[in-house]
């Protein structure tokens, strides 16, 4: 999530908000963009190419054309300020590296792009977790159709033993705070970095 | 912990007598227990529930949380979950929502768990227990838990350590199994309390069907929340004691931590919000890692699971057109829900007229209900005597052999022969009990069989029993004076030789009265 709107956050500075409640998707003018492919359950995000008009029309749940208004800073609560403390705190809940300052600013700027949705006029509005959440929740019997594939599994894994995978002894503490502080301030090569790792496993 | 116990068990008044200013420190329990749903496939994937089926081969790619899959909820979970909520008289929420609760474990290959926090499927009941008090524990005392709620969740894989503790290995069969997470009130005192309440669920589940309940499986495993405070004090600082795997150590792990807190506030020291883990070789809780700060589990909605409403069929109908195998009906359910223990034991007390602990012991061992019941219904010695063999003979051995009813060598049929023989006046006690070793040793022969083989009758013969009394008066002179002086007590001894002569053979009634005429 955090990745997704550190990306935007790389896009041009427009604060905007869609005109229609309720069909937040967000589509970006550029050409390479954030598209959402939704399912009846749940959505799965991918990067790549928008989709066709045709693909597009086919399916109704995305809306065809971005619809937007700029939000203008007064609209918006004061700004957050992301304290060192709150980072730590956050790296080691998440297991998430920010390595620098850069990141600290670009966690700020994200924050500040997530403060638009303050804007929406949400009156008389139920909260909702999902779009979706007036469907039907499908129930399953209790029939044993799956499983049975440990192999197919295990070759999946990098490090095995018999039917087993093989995981570290326990999670491996991030450094201390006062090493890590050091590389906090250096800010050098971290979009290369982020590119390819923003979440880092144990 | 003599002490601590006893005050508890016996009431306030005991507190009372041993301090007069300041009101002694009580233990305050409750218990948060996960209960693996007795279900044929997981919670959210269709691989099958097992308990010790070969690593990683009851792993689907959801379970393996394999990017692309998704959560499909198991109907058998919630109707378990509603059934379950009923018996303990909780309100159903009509709609419930799912979370997701984070952690970083290698046996939780998803990252987090999907479980129920903000709004779980059932709220507010109440288990009823009852624990025997007393010297001969002849008391039964009945008290209650409040439920606070009921959650489905997701189970998580088990790590293995090897010796050197430089790998894990890790087993995702049980990873992704339905439990149902009951929270209970602190409104228990002690340990046996706890495991009062613990028994009296397991029995429940198991009645239910709703999880098998075994505790040295992890079915049914028990964390305990314990604090301690002076009655009318805000609830002391709590610790959370974990890994207790049977309700004698849960007892022990209780009564062991109120102790060490009462101990550590007594010498002016403070209690530490901290999880403790029980060693049941030392009997003493050991603190475990410390936790860093609060635990903050990062939750949120599930996204990929829309919310889980169940219906009535008379107030709240399913709507039109909905799949009948798509939405679980309380009343349904509600339906299903068997004969409860408790419902049980009051039906045996009244029904035969059983004293109350004996409804326990025939409802704790499963199976024995129906083999009482039967040997009551085929014979015809009252139930009042019936028990005592069900209970004292057939169970005693069986425990003795560690064998389960359906696999006792006696049948209830047999036993209820063997006890019209004795009903009839064909066999004396003692020869009954000869009968019984005899039909234990499984030979298939009946007990009028084994009576007349190995001649156990009574001996009916008037004139052979009044030859035998005659004998022990005349060889017992110094006896037959002091019964002649007054001293009726003697008599019991001859009554005893004349039975040893016959073997116990003979009715006691009769030769007493014999015996009687004979010294008088």
């Amino acid at each position: 999530m955090l990745r997704r709107l550190f990306w935007r956050i790389c896009n041009p500075m427009v604060y905007a908000r869609p005109l229609h409640r309720r069909c937040g998707v967000y589509t970006s003018p550029r050409e390479d963009v954030l598209t959402s492919a939704q399912t009846l359950t749940g959505r799965r995000w991918t990067h790549g190419k928008p989709l066709s008009k045709e693909q597009n029309v086919q399916n109704s749940k995305v809306p065809q054309t971005p619809t937007w208004e700029p939000v203008s800073e007064n609209q918006l609560p004061p700004p957050t300020h992301v304290p060192i403390d709150l980072v730590d705190k956050l790296e080691r809940l998440a297991l998430v590296d920010f390595r620098n300052q850069d990141a600290v600013v670009r966690l700020e700027k994200a924050i500040r792009f997530a403060d638009q949705l303050h804007a929406v006029n949400t009156e008389g509005v139920e909260p909702m977790d999902s779009v979706l959440e007036d469907r039907a929740l499908y129930l399953k019997d209790d029939r044993v159709e799956e499983g049975d594939c440990a192999e197919e599994l295990l070759q999946l894994s990098k490090n095995t033993m018999e039917e087993y995978f093989v995981a570290p002894p326990g999670n491996i503490p991030l450094p201390e705070r006062g090493e890590r502080s050091a590389t906090l301030t250096d800010s050098t090569n971290w979009a290369e970095e982020t590119e390819s790792k923003t979440l880092i496993g144990h | 912990m003599g002490f601590v116990v006893y005050a508890f068990q016996s009431g306030q008044p005991q507190i009372k007598k041993k301090s007069s200013a300041v009101p002694q420190l009580i233990g305050v329990v409750g218990l948060e227990i996960h209960a693996q749903i007795n279900s044929s496939t997981k919670l959210f994937s269709s691989s099958q529930v097992g308990f010790s089926a070969p690593p990683n081969s009851q792993v689907s790619f959801f379970d393996a949380s394999l990017p692309g899959t998704l959560p499909v909820l198991n109907r058998r979970c919630v109707e378990a979950a509603v059934m379950t909520g009923l018996a303990l008289d909780c309100t159903i929420n009509r709609k419930s929502l799912f979370d997701r609760k984070h952690y970083f474990y290698a046996d939780l290959p998803a990252g987090y768990q999907i479980t129920q926090q903000r709004l779980p499927i059932a709220v507010g009941g109440t288990l009823r227990y009852s624990h025997l008090i007393g010297r001969k524990q002849g008391e039964v005392v009945t008290k209650s838990v409040r439920i606070k709620q009921i959650q489905l969740e997701q189970d998580s894989g088990k790590s293995l350590h090897d010796e050197s503790g430089s790998q894990t290995f890790i087993d995702l069969n049980r990873a992704g199994v339905g439990l149902m997470e009951l929270v209970m009130e602190p409104d228990m005192q002690c340990g046996e309390e706890a495991a009062a309440a613990v028994r009296e669920l397991q029995l429940i589940l198991q009645t239910l069907g709703t999880c098998q309940g075994n505790m040295s499986e992890g079915q049914l495993r028990v964390d305990a929340n314990v604090s301690v405070h002076r009655p009318g004090e805000p609830l002391g600082v709590r610790t959370e004691v974990k890994n207790i795997n049977s309700a004698r150590f849960l007892a022990r792990a209780i009564d062991y931590e109120i102790e060490r807190q009462m101990e550590v506030l007594r010498r002016g020291g403070s209690v530490l919000n901290e999880t403790r883990a029980f060693d049941f070789k030392s009997g003493q809780t050991i603190p475990m890692r410390e936790k860093e700060g609060l635990q903050d589990y990062r939750f949120m909605p599930e996204p990929n699971l829309p919310p889980l409403m169940v219906y009535d069929s008379e107030t709240a109908p399913p709507p039109a057109g909905t799949d009948p195998g798509q939405a679980v009906l309380i009343d349904a359910m509600r339906d299903r829900i068997p004969e409860l223990p408790s419902a049980r034991r009051a039906r045996l007390v009244d029904a035969f007229g059983i004293r109350p602990e004996h409804s326990y012991t025939l409802v704790n061992e499963d199976g024995l209900t129906d083999y009482f019941e039967g040997v009551v219904r085929m014979s015809r010695a009252e139930p009042r005597k019936a028990i005592g063999w069900v209970i004292k003979d057939v169970l005693g051995l069986l425990k003795q052999r560690g064998l389960k009813v359906s696999q006792s060598p006696v049948p209830p049929h047999a036993l209820a022969e063997m006890l019209d023989l004795l009903e009839d006046g064909r066999v004396s006690s003692s020869a009954a009990k000869t009968v019984f070793q005899e039909l234990w040793k499984g030979t298939g022969r009946s007990p009028a069989q084994i009576v007349e083989q190995q001649d156990l009758g009574l001996v009916d013969d008037s004139t052979e029993i009044h030859r035998i009394c005659q004998s022990v008066i005349d060889s017992h002179p110094e006896e037959v004076r002091t019964i002649r002086t007054g001293n009726r007590k003697v008599l019991n001894k001859l009554v005893g030789l004349v039975q040893k002569q016959t073997k116990g053979r003979s009715d006691p009634v009769r030769v007493r009265a014999i015996l009687e005429e004979g010294t008088s």
